[in-house]
C-alpha cells in the first residue's frame, strides 16, 4: 500500500522538530528528506522513506539476522 | 547492506521457497493486505513459487482503490475552481468518480499538480500566497504521517491558503471486517510492514487471538515475502495464531511513537467509506477539531459526498478476498485499464491492474480472442 | 462492524471513457494501436504492413528513399540534456534510421503560442541547428503558425525527414525469425526520468541527463560493417517493453528477455525506485534495439559498442507458443509484459 524505499542520509541539517531534514541518497538520486520522525537519525545510517518523510531508521543486525535465518543449515527449525 | 538487492537474490529466494513446501503438508489460504505487496508477488511471481494448494487473496491494501467515489468527485470540483491548485500523488490522478477523474479535470484546464510529498504542497502553499492549495490526502496509516506533518507546519506559519481533503483509512478494522465476514476464507495475515512501521503491531495482537489466526509482519521485497509466507504457513501447521515481526530491520512493536502522537494531535479516528467494502466504523480519520479550518471540504463546501451506485463491477468481492480477478467476468474483456469497471483495474496498484499488467495472457484466454488490441496468433 | 454481510459490489462505470480522445492515446501504448487499427488502417486503405514502422520506404525513379514525419508537445521545453528542438531533429533521424536510410533532409513545422518569448525560439531553432549538423542533415523548408496564448504549451514542433535507404535488405518485424538476437544499444531511462523530474519538480539534487542523440551513424556503421538487420526500433515513449512488444506483435514471435542484461543507471534505478516507475516502460530518446540473425549478433556488438560500451545483447526471439509477446524471466517463471495504459504516473503505494 505505501512505496518506501531505503536511502543512506549523507548529512542531516538543524535540529527543528517539525522542519529537521537531511540530503538521503537513493542509489545514485539524492533528495532532501524531512527528519523529523527520526530525530536519532545520523548521517550513514539508511532511513526508510515514504513520501518525503523518513519513518523508520533501519537496524542492520536485524537486516543480517534475517537475512540468515533461513539460510539451509537452519531452514528446518526457521528460527528466528 | 543496501537494504534492497539483498531481498532480491534469486538463489536465496529459491531455498526459501523449498523451506515453505517442506513445512507445508495441506492447502492454506492467505491473504497479504497490502497493495505494494500485490505488485511485488505479481512482478516476481512469488505465487508460482509456493506449493500446490497454498492460495494468496489479495487484501483492501491499495489506497488508491479504496478512496472512495465521491471523495473524488468533490476532489474534481474543488480541482475545476479557478482559485485552485490542486495537488495529489500520481497514481491517484488516473482514479475516476463517479463522474471525471483528476486527469481529465486537468486536461480540461484545472491546475493539477502531481507532488511526491505532501511537504512540496506545503511548499507551494508558502511560494503562492494568491492561490488555494489543496492536498488530496489520501491513503493507510503510513502516509498519514506525512500528512499530519504538512498540518503542523501549514499551523506554526500560519498560512490560510493550504487545505487538505482528507480520505485516510485505517488497516486493523478493514482485517477485522473480511474476518469477521461469514464467508470469509482467508486462514492467515501477512500485515503490511509499511503500516506497522508507524503504528507497530501492538493493535494486531487481539485480532490475532480473537479470530485465531496468524499475522505475520511483513516487508515488500521478494526475500521478505517469502519469508512472511514462510512463518505464517509455519504457524497454521502448528496450529498456532499469533502475531510474528518478519520486517524486524524496520518495524518495532511500538511501531514509530513520533508518528503515532503526531497522527493522535492531528486526526481524530471516525468512520469512513470504502470503495467497493462500504462504510466501516472507526476505520478512517478526519481531521481533529482544531485543524478543521485545513479542512477543503469545508472551505469549498460542495455538498454531501454521494453514495457509490452499484455496477458489474466485483472489487468488493476481491477486496474481502472472496474471489480473484480471473473469477470476474468482465476482466480483460469488458474491463480493461483503458476502460476500468472498478478501481482495482484503474489503479496500477490495484489487483486486476497488477493481474492484467502482468498475467496478460490469463487476460487474453478470458477474452477468447475478443481483444483486438492483444496480437492474436 | 457495519455492512459485514456487504453484497452489492459499488464500482461505477466511468461515464463516456471510449468516445473521446484521451491523453493515453498519444501514449504509444494499446489505445494508439487502436487509433490506428480502427480509425487510420481503414481511412487511409492501408496495408497490413503500413504504419507498423518507424517510417515509410519509396521507390522513386529507381531511388529507394524512407519517408517519416513526428510531432513534438514535450513540456517543460527545455530539460537536462536537451530541448524541444534537438529532440525534434533527432527524433526524425532516428525514425529514417530505423528504416536503415542515411537521414538528409528535413522540414520543420512550428507552432508557436502568443506570449512565447523570442529568445526561447532563437535557443530552440539555434539547437535545432547543432543537432542537424551533428546528425548530417540540412533543414531545407519549413512553416510558422501562432496560436492564441493558452491554446499551446509555448512551442509545438513537427518535423518531417526523407533519407536515402542504404541498407541492402528491408528493414521490417516481418524479417524477425525465431533464433534472432535482441541487441540493445545502451542504457535505458534517462529522458523518461529527467524530463518528470524536472517538469513535476521532483527535488533530485542528482541530476540525470536525457539520452536525446542522433543514432543514424550507429545504424550506417552496422550497415556497412555487413551485419544483417531484421528489425531496429528506437525506444521512445513507453520504452524498451512498448518497443518490444510492439515488434512481437507485429512479427508473431516471442521475444525472451534478460531482465539482468539491461542496463540502467544508478541514478535511474534510484528514481524508479523511489518513484514506484519501471524503468522498462521509461522513455528514452537516444537508444534502439537491433533484431539479428544469431550468427551477426557478436559482430552488431562490436559495431555498437564503438558507440556505447553499454550495447549489449538482451534477449532472444523464440517461435509464439500461443500469442505473440515478450517475457521476462523472473524467480517464479516467465513473466508477460503488456502495453502500458497511459502514461507512467510516479505511484505512493
Amino acid at each position: 500500500m505505501c512505496l518506501a524505499v531505503p536511502g543512506r542520509i549523507l548529512d542531516t541539517d538543524g535540529d527543528d522538530p517539525l522542519t529537521r531534514q537531511g540530503r538521503v541518497d537513493f542509489a545514485g538520486i539524492v533528495k532532501q528528506v524531512n527528519l523529523a520522525y527520526v530525530p536519532q537519525a545520523l548521517a550513514g545510517q539508511y532511513v526508510l522513506v515514504h513520501a518525503g518523510l523518513a519513518i523508520a531508521v533501519l537496524d542492520e543486525q536485524e537486516a543480517l539476522r534475517t537475512l540468515a535465518c533461513f539460510t539451509e543449515e537452519n531452514a528446518e527449525e526457521g528460527d528466528a | 547492506m543496501k537494504y534492497v538487492d539483498e531481498w532480491r537474490e534469486p538463489a536465496k529466494a529459491r531455498r526459501y521457497a523449498e523451506a515453505i513446501a517442506r513445512v507445508t503438508t495441506r492447502p492454506w489460504t492467505i491473504m497479504e493486505i497490502c497493495g505494494g505487496q500485490t505488485h511485488s508477488i505479481v512482478r516476481y511471481g512469488i505465487d508460482r513459487l509456493l506449493p500446490e494448494g497454498v492460495t494468496l487473496l489479495h487484501g483492501p491494501g491499495c489506497p488508491v482503490c479504496v478512496t472512495p467515489a465521491g471523495v473524488i468527485d468533490a476532489a474534481v470540483a474543488i480541482a475545476a475552481r479557478p482559485d485552485v491548485t490542486f495537488c495529489s500523488f500520481g497514481d491517484m490522478l488516473r482514479v475516476p468518480g463517479d463522474g471525471d477523474s483528476l486527469l481529465a479535470a486537468k486536461a480540461r484546464g484545472a491546475d493539477v499538480r502531481i507532488v511526491y510529498s505532501p511537504l512540496d504542497a506545503v511548499a507551494l502553499a508558502r511560494a503562492r500566497p494568491e492561490r488555494a492549495v489543496v492536498f488530496f490526502a489520501i491513503g493507510f496509516e503510513t502516509t498519514a504521517p506525512a500528512t499530519a506533518m504538512a498540518v503542523l507546519q501549514a499551523e506554526r506559519e500560519q498560512l490560510d491558503n493550504f487545505f487538505l481533503l482528507v480520505s485516510h483509512v485505517l488497516v486493523p478494522p478493514a482485517i477485522e471486517t473480511i474476518l469477521g465476514d461469514p464467508g470469509n476464507l482467508v486462514q492467515g495475515f501477512l500485515a503490511a510492514g509499511h503500516v506497522c512501521t508507524v503504528m507497530g503491531y501492538a493493535e494486531y495482537e487481539p485480532i490475532a487471538r480473537r479470530f485465531n489466526i496468524p499475522i505475520v509482519v511483513t516487508g515488500f521485497e521478494p526475500i521478505d515475502l517469502l519469508q512472511g509466507l514462510y512463518l505464517c504457513i509455519r504457524q497454521l501447521e502448528a496450529g498456532a495464531a499469533v502475531v510474528e515481526n518478519q520486517y524486524s530491520r524496520v518495524v518495532r512493536r511500538e511501531g514509530n511513537v513520533l508518528a503515532r502522537e503526531a497522527l493522535a494531535k492531528v486526526f481524530t479516528v471516525q468512520a469512513q467509506q470504502w470503495r467497493g467494502m462500504g462504510e466501516i466504523a472507526a476505520s478512517g480519520l478526519g481531521l481533529a477539531p482544531a485543524y478543521k479550518r485545513f479542512d477543503a471540504l469545508e472551505r469549498f463546501a460542495s455538498g454531501p459526498a454521494p453514495r457509490e451506485r452499484p455496477g458489474e463491477c466485483i472489487a468488493g468481492e476481491l477486496l474481502r478476498g472472496r474471489k480473484k480477478p480471473c473469477d470476474c467476468p468482465a476482466f480483460g474483456t469488458r474491463c480493461t485499464p483503458e476502460h476500468p469497471l472498478g478501481a482495482t483495474m484503474v489503479s496500477s496498484e490495484g489487483v486486476c491492474a497488477a493481474y492484467f499488467r502482468y498475467r496478460p495472457r490469463q487476460a487474453a484466454e478470458r477474452a477468447d480472442g475478443a481483444n483486438p488490441g492483444r496480437g492474436a496468433p | 462492524m457495519s455492512d459485514s454481510s456487504f453484497t452489492a459490489p459499488a464500482c461505477p462505470l466511468p461515464a463516456g471513457a471510449s468516445d473521446i480522445i484521451e491523453l493515453a492515446h498519444g501514449g504509444g501504448g494499446r489505445l494508439t494501436c487502436r487509433l490506428i487499427d480502427d480509425i487510420f488502417r481503414p481511412a487511409f486503405g492501408l496495408a497490413p504492413d503500413d504504419f507498423t514502422h518507424d517510417g515509410a520506404e519509396l521507390g522513386i525513379d529507381g531511388a529507394r528513399l524512407a519517408f517519416t514525419t513526428d510531432s513534438y508537445v514535450v513540456r517543460p521545453l527545455f530539460f537536462p540534456g536537451g530541448d524541444i528542438g534537438s529532440l525534434a531533429v533527432n527524433g526524425t533521424v532516428n525514425d529514417l534510421a530505423m528504416c536503415g536510410a542515411q537521414p538528409l533532409y528535413l522540414s520543420v513545422g512550428l507552432i508557436l503560442e502568443e506570449g512565447l518569448p523570442i529568445d526561447d525560439l532563437r535557443r530552440v531553432a539555434a539547437s535545432m541547428r547543432q543537432a542537424a549538423l551533428a546528425a548530417g542533415v540540412r533543414i531545407v523548408t519549413g512553416d510558422t503558425k501562432v496560436v492564441e496564448r493558452g491554446k499551446g504549451d509555448g512551442l509545438y514542433v513537427n518535423t518531417a525527414g526523407v533519407g536515402l535507404l542504404r541498407a541492402p535488405r528491408p528493414i521490417a518485424p516481418r524479417r524477425v525469425r525465431p533464433g534472432d538476437t535482441v541487441i540493445l544499444s545502451g542504457d535505458i531511462g534517462r529522458h523518461g526520468v529527467a524530463i518528470l523530474a524536472v517538469r513535476e519538480a521532483l527535488g533530485f539534487e542528482t541530476e540525470i541527463t536525457s539520452d536525446c542523440a542522433p543514432l543514424a551513424a550507429a545504424v550506417l556503421d552496422l550497415i556497412d560493417g555487413g551485419v544483417e538487420l531484421h528489425c531496429l526500433r528506437d525506444l521512445t515513449r513507453g520504452g524498451l517493453a512498448t518497443g518490444l512488444i510492439e515488434i512481437a506483435r507485429d512479427a508473431n514471435v516471442t521475444i525472451e528477455l534478460d531482465e539482468d542484461r539491461i542496463a540502467v543507471a544508478e541514478p535511474v534505478r534510484g528514481a524508479c525506485e523511489i518513484l514506484g516507475l519501471d524503468p522498462l516502460y521509461v522513455a528514452n530518446e537516444g537508444r534502439f534495439v537491433a533484431v539479428v540473425p544469431a550468427d551477426h549478433a557478436e559482430r552488431a556488438l562490436a559495431h555498437l559498442r564503438r558507440f556505447d560500451a553499454q550495447a549489449a545483447a538482451i534477449g532472444r526471439v523464440i517461435a509464439p507458443e500461443r500469442a505473440s509477446g515478450v517475457h521476462l524471466a523472473t524467480l517464479g517463471g516467465l513473466r508477460e509484459l503488456d502495453w502500458l495504459s497511459g502514461e507512467q504516473l510516479p505511484r505512493i503505494c
